[in-house]
């Protein structure tokens, strides 16, 4: 599915007007509405962090925990952010492996997601504990020296172990692809930025080699990263599959349905990130319908493929025929409020959005592929709800203890206040570095020409596969 | 995993549901004995009320009212019997919460005691997940007590901080002064000579504690009876606590006796 749209002008003069374009947030100014949108991001994360800090002070008594319902809000949106950071790998590295040619405007704002969600989703564990100081003696820097050990056997420390991994392996990826891109910044600044720039740039001059370096690096990061992205979201599930008194958690198929579900509200958060973004910086000529075409027909694939893993933990789970499996089943579906929340999670994640992808319109479409993206994510949240709530209200068999959940005040401005903080850091970055690779859109725009010898029409550049 | 002797006491309980009345006097004992925060009535209602010990009340109606199509809440109330079932922690042999800890903050010592180390405890929680019984309670707010009680706490017994997940101890202090006691006066612990505060302040002895190793004390002689079960046993928790069955005066092979 190559579409060989090319833009106009020659070679060079297409070069100075990607520079031009997509520089404009480093070297010139931006429009206002992308300070309006950092402040109401930055608001929310201030609302949350204030929530955070109010929690942290009271106690956890402050949120709407009890017993024997021990996990809910934090862990949901732990889950939650973990799932979108899996946006970063599934589209740069899986795509930049396969060569599909209309990742390239779609690569960096994955991998941007992916490191502000993981660092997002880092902070909710910590605060989940209530006391974020003991935490660190959990995670970082583990006293050794005491002959104290921590405990291997524990999925909460395959959970550090794997996410941390991620996050370095994330980083190093976006950095590696950056070089190029901030060298170009360097050269169009002046004063204290120039030497920022120049810091970070690590003296890229654009040699052969440098860039036969930077290819490869790029190349072995995609292919090392890819184990991690099954290893992530696998060990998350494992917080729940390894529960072995919980109705509804301890399923052996937790850990492939969770991997594929956060490919699922991944995908649909960057095509979210992208059209804000194109939206703020008047991208129109770089993230064009075709890229939105060719995310929408992914986000099918996708889409269909959980749901296929959604009704095997369904079916797996009744097919036990156990009471407690049964009865955790029908308090899921039929009773309130769960009955709503289960309707909303499965209309919003599944049966609104996929059928309008199959349609090119809508798919085209920017203002419509917001509305299907953001209702998968609203349903992909409810999802994680709906998996952690009911079964630790009806944990099974011990009647006498069963309990509801209410989240409170906090945990709500916290869970909103995580979107503020994860969409002010992406803003930021994007004002700081280019958030659409300069050098891979050029390359892009090199492989769309086209000359002319004699009759025929051939691509100017034969790239060898 | 059957535990192997090693020459230690196996603490055990024996709770006998026949004698059981319901009185909740071992709730009582145990917060007094082991610092339990008090349960008023808004920590009941956001229930985060602790009791290491719990007296579960069930209701149980004649056989025929659990068969389709009858229902349990139409049987007539002269019929319908309390249950109660006194729930602590079970002290596995196999306990599912120890493995999930990521910091050993709970372990399983050679006393066959399920311990929870308070000061390396950092809340995770994970532990009050994966514990079938709900034996275990969280910390949610700084505990505290009325000026009149102060001098009430026990001074054997650490004060939980916020934040820290606690359960039954089988009264660990008790066991460890008597087991002092005992190496100074050059002798062995007698069966019966300590026991938890639940075990005390029991009226009607339906909860025996003991160790389950010496074949001679009443926990193990108890434990054998035709009678004995253990709580959630197909979850194979090889919980340490036998309780005995309710013995039915009036139950025949028509009303439901298997």
């Amino acid at each position: 599915m190559q579409e060989r749209v090319a833009m106009g002008g020659n070679l060079q003069e297409v070069e100075q007007k990607v520079n031009r374009d997509l520089l404009i947030s480093v070297t010139g100014s931006v429009p206002k509405r992308f300070w309006v949108a950092v402040a109401l991001m930055a608001f929310l994360a201030a609302a949350g962090f204030g929530a955070a800090g109010y929690v942290v002070a009271q106690g956890l008594g402050a949120t709407g925990l009890n017993r024997p319902i021990m996990w809910a809000f934090f862990i949901t949106n732990f889950v939650f952010w973990i799932g979108i950071s899996h946006a970063g790998v599934m589209l740069s590295a899986i795509l930049r492996l396969a060569q599909a040619e209309w990742r390239r405007p779609a690569t960096r704002a994955a991998e941007i997601v992916t490191i502000f969600s993981l660092v997002n989703a880092m902070l909710f564990p910590i605060i989940h504990t209530g006391r974020p100081w003991r935490t660190l003696y959990w995670a970082f820097p583990y006293d050794f020296g005491r002959g104290i050990w921590p405990n291997v056997r524990s999925p909460l420390i395959w959970d550090p172990s794997a996410i941390i991994t991620y996050l370095t392996s994330s980083v190093l990826f976006v950095y590696v692809a950056l070089i190029p891109d901030i060298a170009v910044a360097r050269d169009r600044t002046t004063g204290i930025r120039h030497q920022f720039y120049s810091v970070l740039a690590l003296g890229w001059r654009g040699y052969p080699r440098q860039w036969r370096l930077q290819i490869i690096a790029g190349f072995l990061l995609s292919a090392l990263i890819l184990p991690i992205f099954v290893s992530v979201h696998s060990i998350v599930s494992w917080d729940f599959a390894v529960n072995q008194s919980v109705e509804g958690w301890h399923s052996t198929i937790f850990a492939p349905y969770f991997v594929i579900g956060a490919v699922h509200s991944g995908v649909s958060a960057v095509v979210t990130v992208m059209i804000i973004l194109r939206f703020l910086f008047k991208w129109e000529d770089y993230i064009r319908p075709e890229h939105m075409d060719a995310l929408g027909r992914l986000l099918i694939v996708v889409a269909i493929t959980w749901f296929y893993f959604f009704a095997m933990e369904v079916t797996f789970g009744l097919f036990t025929l156990e009471n407690a499996e049964l009865g955790l089943r029908s308090m899921q579906f039929f009773e309130t409020p769960y009955s709503t929340l289960f309707l909303v999670f499965i209309i919003a994640a599944f049966f609104f959005p996929v059928p309008m992808w199959m349609f090119k319109n809508v798919r085209r479409s920017f203002f419509w592929m917001t509305i299907t993206t953001i209702s998968v994510n609203i349903g992909m949240w409810l999802e994680r709800f709906l998996i952690i709530i009911p079964g630790l209200a009806r944990k099974q068999p011990l009647s006498f203890s069963w309990s509801t959940y209410a989240p409170s005040v906090p945990e709500i401005l916290m869970v909103v206040g995580s979107f503020g903080f994860v969409g002010m850091s992406i803003l930021l970055f994007a004002k700081v570095f280019p958030l659409i690779p300069i050098y891979d859109v050029k390359e892009g725009e090199i492989l769309r020409r086209e000359m002319k010898i004699g009759k025929v029409t051939i691509p100017a550049v034969i790239r060898e596969e | 995993m059957a535990k192997q002797d090693n020459g230690r006491a196996k603490w055990s309980m024996v709770v006998d549901s026949d004698r059981c009345t319901g009185c909740q006097a071992c709730v009582v004992a145990c917060q007094a004995e082991n610092n339990i925060p008090l349960n008023e009535e808004d920590i009941f209602k956001q229930r985060r009320a602790m009791s290491w010990i719990r007296i579960e009340r069930y209701w149980e109606v004649p056989f025929e009212y659990t068969q389709h199509p009858k229902k349990p809440e139409d049987a007539p109330f002269d019929q319908v019997k309390a249950r109660f079932l006194p729930i602590l922690c079970q002290h596995c042999e196999n306990a599912p919460c120890e493995p999930v800890c990521p910091v050993f903050a709970t372990y399983h010592n050679d006393e066959g005691l399920n311990v929870q180390v308070y000061n390396r405890c950092i809340g995770t929680r994970f532990c009050a997940n994966n514990d079938p019984y709900n034996v275990r309670f969280f910390n949610y707010w700084e505990p505290g007590w009325p000026e009149t009680l102060r001098n009430q706490l026990n001074p054997d017994v650490t004060v939980r901080s916020r934040g820290v997940m606690e359960k039954c101890t089988f009264c660990v202090q008790r066991i460890r002064r008597t087991e002092r006691t005992a190496r100074k006066e050059g002798r062995e612990v007698a069966d019966g000579e300590h026991a938890p505060a639940c075990v005390q302040a029991c009226p009607t002895d339906a909860l025996v504690f003991g160790d389950i190793n010496n074949p001679d004390s009443r926990v193990s002689k108890l434990s054998k009876d035709a009678r004995s079960y253990r709580l959630l046993e197909d979850q194979g928790t090889e919980p340490n606590i036998h309780y005995l069955m309710k013995v039915d005066p009036f139950l025949t092979e028509e009303n439901g006796h298997e």
